[in-house]
């Protein structure tokens, strides 16, 4: 081959490779172009995301149906808990309490596994990232997305304890959609910024639960924040408070439950709740693709 | 081959280097680990594969490239560098167009039916969905997975591994490439399919505009290829016509 004469000789590879046209394998592509690929793989992150959720409970015998019993079970020790055992039910009825507790459960897993799928997005499926080329970040929306199927499926026990509660259907309940929009956002976001530094350190997978479980107890799961903190400094609860996943976490109880009414909820809550979720959900697709031609690596 | 040669695939002094977490044991792993993380300095506590060493060849349209050498001297990896998968450590690879790698194995799922798995494989590779829906019949016959009976609409897992395998090449033989990578991917099922993967590669072959074949059966590489690439410990050893490379190779491993 190379003995044959031709004009090319003597050329350097990267002259000879711009003469071509040919372009640098695996190098990153250009923010606007990158986007315009996932727009184009968009039907793989869903096919992916379902085909995740399905094959969880495949081979369990009730099937999908788990699908809704394992948020239902969650709901049931957790009432066991903190509504029987351990009253932290203060300063609620318990018409308004249940729901409170199992909202805050549901919303906050919703992060919470958001988080954890996002760290193990590109560290846990190696193989695929070093099989086939696709935009990287196709795999961490694609698990956030599928942890959203799964909040779905939780809405209906939500929905049914709401009820059984005496908090009935009404128009607030419209809510929901743009809380849920947000906190996907904002989840989404998470789950990138985790995936490229689990990429990177994947020990993070052992160090984000207790990580994630402070969290959570910081953010008024199980309890009203203003109350718990009032013999404490003001701002203390106020920083609890702005913390996205209390915002989320209040967005979805004051839409959803009668006597959880909007003096529960801090000042600009909604710009607050849009303001998380846009920075996070930016921010966090710029950091992941800035190290796009690195992912695969080790 | 065409008169002009024009170049699809440029490596230019390419090396791959494979980090390895936790692969170091004794005393203070660790805390070294530790502080690597904490420092972000040089990676001590990793031990560091270098896989291919200062790689350069170019390759033209039209080409049928075979790439032989002992196991584990770098022959999928360099693959993998060409497809982009894997970030070079220094050096570069230029391509025409996205070289893709047969092979879908990874994207595919066991707890879900072959039915599902078409699809989804089908989208990983970047398939549009209409052309999955067009070809999906063509590809479940290809399979032959239900030529004894409805075995399609079972999860993978229920899957004999010849079953699995047939299915997997049908899936990632189903797509039109540029620059076609096949890695050994020709010695699955049994000998009826074997013809007829062997058939559906030469019918790639006319469609893709180069291939390369990572094979250790130096009899399928005389068959398809014109050139050969011979990598040893991640060095390019030889790079010429397939009969005076092989030659070589035979007297090397002492056929």
């Amino acid at each position: 081959m190379s003995d044959r004469p031709s004009p090319d000789d003597g050329l350097t590879a990267a002259e000879l490779a711009a003469k071509y046209g040919l372009a640098v394998s695996g190098a990153r592509p250009g923010l606007v172009e990158y986007v315009r690929q996932m727009w184009g793989r968009r039907h793989f992150i869903l096919a992916f995301s379902q085909a995740k959720l399905t094959a969880q409970y495949s081979q369990a015998k009730l099937g999908q149906l788990w699908q809704v019993a394992t948020p239902l079970l969650n709901a049931l020790v957790y009432f066991l808990i903190f509504g029987l055992i351990l009253n932290a039910d203060r300063g609620m009825s318990r018409e308004v309490y249940i729901p409170f507790l199992v909202t805050g459960v549901f919303v906050f897993t919703f992060t919470q596994s958001s988080v954890m799928a996002g760290v193990r997005a590109i560290s846990g499926n190696l193989g695929l990232v070093r099989a086939l080329h696709f935009p990287r970040a196709s795999l961490p929306i694609s698990f956030a997305l599928q942890q959203l199927q799964q909040l779905l499926f939780s809405m209906i026990v939500l929905f049914c304890v709401a009820v059984g509660f005496g908090s009935y259907p009404r128009l607030s309940w419209l809510l929901i959609v743009p809380v849920l929009v947000l906190q996907f956002l904002f989840n989404t976001g998470l789950a990138l910024v985790f995936a490229r530094m689990g990429a990177k350190t994947p020990d993070l997978a052992q160090l984000m639960p207790f990580v994630m479980r402070t969290w959570m107890y910081a953010s008024g799961v199980m309890f009203s924040i203003p109350v718990m903190l009032e013999k404490h400094p003001a701002w203390i609860a106020d920083i609890l408070q702005w913390n996205p996943a209390a915002i989320y976490m209040d967005l979805m109880r004051f839409a959803l439950i009668d006597g959880y009414g909007s003096e529960n909820l801090p000042p600009h809550v909604w710009a607050v709740a849009a303001g998380w979720a846009a920075l996070v959900a930016f921010g966090g697709f710029v950091y992941f693709w800035k190290a796009e031609e690195r992912y695969g690596r080790g | 081959m065409a008169d002009a040669l024009i170049p699809t695939v440029i490596a230019d002094e390419l090396h791959i280097v494979y980090r390895v977490n936790g692969a170091k044991t004794g005393k203070g792993s660790a805390t070294a680990a530790l502080s690597r993380i904490i420092k972000r300095g040089e990676e001590r506590g990793v031990r560091k594969v270098h896989a291919v060493r200062g790689v350069s060849f170019t390759a033209y349209r039209g080409e049928a490239i075979g790439l032989i050498g002992s196991n584990g001297s770098g022959k999928s990896t360099l693959l993998r560098a060409i497809a982009g998968l894997l970030p070079a450590e220094k050096g570069k690879v230029y391509t025409d167009g996205q070289p893709s790698l047969l092979g879908v194995n990874a994207a595919l799922m066991n707890d879900l039916t072959g039915e599902r798995n078409v699809i989804l494989g089908g989208l990983a590779m970047g398939m549009p969905r209409e052309q999955i829906r067009e070809r999906y019949q063509e590809i479940v016959d290809f399979s032959g997975i239900n030529e004894k009976g409805d075995f399609i609409t079972l999860p993978m897992r229920t899957y004999s591994s010849g079953m699995a395998a047939r299915l997997r090449f049908s899936i990632a033989a189903a797509k039109d490439h540029d620059v076609l990578m096949i890695d050994e991917a020709l010695a699955t099922g049994d000998r009826a399919f074997q013809k007829r993967s062997e058939a559906r590669i030469r019918e790639l072959r006319k469609e893709a505009g180069t291939v390369f074949l990572v094979s250790h059966n130096n009899k399928s590489i005389r068959d398809t290829c014109d050139r050969v690439l011979w990598l040893e410990r991640g060095e390019l050893r030889m790079d010429g016509p397939t009969e005076e490379v092989l030659k070589e190779y035979e007297k090397f491993t002492g056929k």
